[in-house]
């Protein structure tokens, strides 16, 4: 196995958008697309694995970008915060994170909507969290403890939990017995 | 991070020939542990072997046991109907590891080889035979509430940090693995090691074996099975301690019994001693105390974690009354 000096190139497909770019190994998914695609929605925390602020949607699974290698997901299908709106109107998550004041200072944020735009995906396949009593069964309903549990991989600062959940459960009402 | 060179494969051959031929070469699951590592300087390899690409199948093996394909990630794993009804106490354990992100990205053979590690082991201030052999351990004089009460060594007393491993431990599977010299499986149980005077080697695996897959044989009781975990917050921490038991009863009394700790050795640690214990026992709080107390008699407290010898027997005493409680149920 031979080393490419500079890098090597990588085709990323980020919001619909292919782009060609110059990468060495090393370079995380999260560096690539704010330094290299200058997509600076995906915030970096901790750049550990240990807060969710660089959450994005590979084929519209939720990871975290920092401990992502960008060699490592060429040809799928990356989200970010910037594609999350369509036609000028904001997702519904986000509307609803603005309406319960889901956010103080926003850093979090966009690791925030992605993660739980990830996590509604997880709920609807049937995937049970640690809260869930039926684990055969699967979980029975979105309830604020199952948000909860499932979002404890994105950490805000200021506190802004309650309006997080509030936010999270209005959006996704319609699809969850309350 | 030190720049390295990056190869995917296509197949598992190709993978091992890669890893075999190159020096400073090492296999890449979903990176959630390695890429931390790598970024903190603990682990330098020269060479990854990108090896996500390879079998994620989850099927059914003959006789009702379950084969799940190395590079399956962790969630796939725990929401797959044949392991939430077969082995629950799998999708479970799994379930209360990391976070829903890190879970989508780590791969069932990454979590097995994510280093058995301790905060000592991250800081490049501190002493630690794990990254450097000889150095000594900072941990054992240290603050080590988080550290192994049982199997520990003069060098490490590290822990093993998987909850998914536990109830592999727990549910006799079986590692497939193969290398230059060949394939070969072992017993989850012989995987990991305890520390002993090599903490810096966490596996048995030689140096270019890769992990292709995770058998669960049949196992009909782990239908009547349960994960439990007891941490310092209830999510997104590592276990203080963790029990992974199955359990059949008739006539009151116990007919079989599987059971693992996790949180308190370099090791998922099968609790065998105990499940001698209990092994035709009565399904009594009286016997599942004796069991624990029996898996517990070598233990050994540091300063700041000797609370949980004692954490770990009420653990499994309550998780054998909950298990009783649903057989009499049934």
């Amino acid at each position: 196995m031979q080393r490419d000096a500079g890098g090597t190139t990588i085709s990323l497909r980020v919001n619909g958008t292919h782009h060609d770019l110059r990468v060495e190994p090393r370079v995380s998914l999260l560096d690539a697309l704010r330094e290299g695609l200058g997509l600076t929605g995906t915030k970096k925390g901790c750049n550990q694995g240990g807060c969710g602020a660089c959450t994005v949607l590979v084929d519209g699974t939720r990871i975290i970008s920092c401990l992502a290698l960008a060699v490592m997901y060429q040809d799928r299908e990356i989200t970010t915060v910037e594609g999350l709106a369509q036609d000028g109107e904001l997702h519904p998550l986000q509307a609803a994170f603005i309406e319960r004041d889901g956010l103080q200072c926003g850093y979090c944020t966009p690791g925030q909507l992605l993660s739980a735009v990830g996590m509604m995906e997880e709920f609807r396949n049937g995937m049970p969290s640690s809260v869930s009593e039926d684990v055969p069964a699967g979980p029975a309903e979105l309830s604020p403890s199952e948000i909860r549990e499932r979002m404890s991989g994105n950490i805000c600062r200021c506190g802004a939990y309650n309006g997080i959940v509030e936010a999270v459960r209005q959006t996704f009402d319609g699809e969850a017995a309350w | 991070m030190k720049d390295f060179a990056y190869a995917r494969a296509d197949n598992a051959a190709a993978a091992i020939d890669l890893v075999s031929r190159t020096p400073g070469a090492k296999y890449l699951g979903g990176g959630t542990n390695l890429v931390d590592l790598m970024r903190e300087g603990i682990e330098q390899p020269d060479a990854l072997v990108d090896v996500t690409h390879l079998s994620h199948r989850i099927e059914e093996l003959d006789g009702g046991g379950i084969r799940i394909g190395a590079a399956a990630k962790n969630a796939e794993v725990a929401n797959h109907r044949l392991v939430r009804e077969r082995f629950p106490f799998l999708s479970q354990a799994i379930v209360f590891g990391a976070s829903g992100q890190i879970r989508n990205a780590a791969t069932v053979g990454g979590n097995l080889m994510q280093r058995t590690r301790c905060y000592y082991f991250y800081d490049d201030a501190a002493r630690c035979n794990k990254r450097r052999p000889g150095a000594g351990c900072d941990a054992i004089g240290g603050f080590n509430r988080i550290h192994a009460i049982l199997g520990t060594s003069e060098s490490c007393i590290a822990t093993h940090p998987s909850d998914m491993c536990v109830a592999l431990a727990a549910s006799d599977a079986v590692v497939h693995v193969e290398g230059s010299d060949g394939a070969r499986r072992i017993p989850m149980v012989d995987f990991h090691r305890l520390p002993g005077d090599t903490p810096e080697v966490d596996t048995n695996l030689r140096r270019d074996e890769l992990i292709t897959a995770v058998d669960l044989p049949a196992l009909p009781l782990a239908r009547n099975s349960v994960y439990r975990k007891v941490r310092d917050r209830s999510s997104y921490a590592f276990a203080v301690v963790s029990v992974a038991a199955a359990l059949r009863v008739e006539d009151g009394a116990v007919e079989d019994v599987r059971l693992a700790l996790g949180g308190v050795a370099h090791k998922p640690w099968r609790a065998v001693e105990a499940e001698g214990v209990l092994r035709g026992a009565d399904a009594t709080e009286g016997s599942f105390r004796r069991a624990a107390d029996e898996e517990l008699r070598n233990a050994r407290g540091y300063a700041h974690n000797a609370f949980k010898i004692e954490l770990a027997k009420r653990t499994i005493v309550g998780v054998l009354n909950g298990l009783t409680d649903r057989e009499r149920a049934r």
